[in-house]
């Protein structure tokens, strides 16, 4: 369980985020949706420690991040798997040495028995067999989805997936959710999602939360969302003409 | 970023692992540019030397005692840096400004990996061990190369290279060149990688923090030569 307890965020004159209050469960697969400059990837980057909130905290069943010190961040992140935007996969390393890499650095062991593991971990992601290639030979799927092995090669708790389907195409789109979804249930691991994809949202998302100018204006879950008021909500959810026309038929 | 570079390794093995490849990289890759720009300017500056000594009372052998001199004083420390800073300051500002912008460093940190420890700290180790055993390439085949070329072009003899460089030796000015190679392997190395790891932006700002790199690694250099001369001669 993760919890946001009114986090606030300032760059300069700018307030990024103001007064968020969430709460993330286990098992579950909790969207962060909002416009491109809402504060979703700020808030992401505080949820791993990666920018300093200046108001408020956050909790990690009950162990406050803002009181860590850095070896207790340390541990804590040993827990947190993370998929980048662009995966952010080593480019100098093939793509059994992306996954070999967080194993050798914190769970040395047998090289058989961490070779093992790269290969259940590739295996997940469908990627059987493609451990000797580079990073630079996949395609942008096939890098997200190494990057999604990279994540969970250490047995994480948290997962964060910042904007998991940018630059896909549709039907890549869905195998990535789809995979999300698997291994947040199988795993019953705590899976943050950010995104503005309203085919993830709808395909996926057991909880929401809609940010709007750094604030969070609505929370609810998937079928809840087409049937909000929201007006900044529904301007995202039904952003062409034809999805609204579809929505006024529906609802 | 000092203080955070000499943390404890989260798994010294790998630290190890990444010192050593630094070490191949940096030192074995630079070897060949250090040593034929030593050639040259170990020969240029012996026929310089040739070139203005007119008066016919001064003995040739002094021709190897100013090549060998200045190739232990000026050129194989402070010209070599030079070069290095050039080739080995550049990519490590390019990497590290690469790894920033394409967010590998982030995903380090969030492995629960230093990312300064990991990734400058073995880049300095491997500088500070590398650049002063190619300064001593430099050295030596500068004065080598000086020989060759006043042999060959017929100006002095082997014979009387080696007499001149012999009677103006002194083992104080190898530590000289040995404090200037140390120094300057530190300010190319952090000063690089320093501009590597705060990039934020894109290529165009990888870029320019590599040509900012470069530009301050020479500055420190010729100042830290001056102020080092200044201390130790």
């Amino acid at each position: 369980m993760i919890q946001l307890k009114g986090i606030g965020k300032r760059f300069g004159e700018l307030q990024v985020l103001q007064d968020i209050h969430a709460s993330f469960g286990p098992g579950r697969i909790n969207m962060v949706i909002g416009a491109s400059g809402s504060g979703k990837s700020v808030l992401m980057k505080i949820m791993v420690g990666l920018v300093l909130p200046d108001q408020g905290d956050l909790f990690y069943e009950n162990a406050s991040l803002g009181t860590m010190d850095r070896s207790e961040k340390q541990i804590l992140r040993q827990n947190i798997g993370m998929l980048f935007q662009n995966a952010a996969l080593f480019d100098s390393l093939t793509v059994e040495d992306n996954l070999l890499f967080p194993l050798r650095m914190f769970k040395p062991a047998p090289r058989a028995q961490m070779l093992e593991r790269v290969a259940y971990c590739l295996e997940k992601v469908g990627l059987a067999g493609k451990g000797p290639l580079f990073p630079s030979e996949l395609s942008g799927g096939m890098k997200k989805r190494v990057g999604i092995a990279r994540a969970i090669v250490l047995e994480p708790r948290y997962l964060f997936c910042d904007e998991p389907n940018s630059g896909l195409d549709p039907k890549t789109s869905l195998r990535i959710d789809h995979l999300i979804r698997d291994l947040t249930q199988e795993f019953n691991i705590t899976t943050v999602v950010n995104t503005h994809d309203m085919n993830s949202v709808l395909e996926c998302a057991d909880h929401i939360i809609f940010l709007h100018k750094g604030r969070k204006t609505w929370e609810g879950d998937r079928q809840q969302i087409l049937k909000s008021e929201n007006e900044d909500l529904n301007e995202l959810v039904f952003a062409t003409r034809h999805l609204q026309q579809y929505r006024d038929q529906a609802f | 970023m000092l203080r955070q570079m000499l943390s404890k390794p989260e798994n010294g093995r790998m630290y190890w692992e990444e010192t050593v490849r630094q070490m191949a990289s940096i030192g074995l890759g630079s070897v060949g540019i250090v040593a034929f720009v030593a050639v040259f300017m170990g020969g240029v500056s012996a026929v310089q030397t040739v070139y203005q000594l007119v008066a016919p009372y001064i003995s040739l052998t002094v021709v190897g005692s100013i090549v060998t001199n200045s190739s232990i004083l000026e050129l194989g420390p402070s010209v070599t840096s030079l070069v290095l800073a050039g080739k080995i300051g550049s990519n490590i500002a390019s990497e590290l400004g690469y790894m920033r912008s394409s967010e590998q460093i982030d995903a380090l940190e969030i492995m629960g990996v230093n990312p300064v420890a990991y990734l400058v700290g073995p880049k300095v180790l491997a500088c500070l061990t590398m650049i002063p055993l190619l300064v001593v390439v430099s050295i030596s085949t500068a004065i080598a190369g000086g020989m060759v070329i006043c042999q060959l072009t017929g100006l002095i003899t082997y014979d009387q290279f080696i007499e001149g460089a012999r009677s103006s030796f002194l083992a104080y000015d190898v530590f000289f060149a040995m404090c200037k190679a140390f120094t300057f392997a530190f300010f190319i190395s952090s000063v690089s990688a320093y501009h590597g790891y705060h990039v934020q932006g894109g290529a165009l700002e990888v870029g320019r923090a590599s040509t900012k790199a470069v530009v301050y690694c020479c500055i420190l250099i010729l100042s830290g030569d001056y102020i080092l001369a200044e201390l130790l001669l």
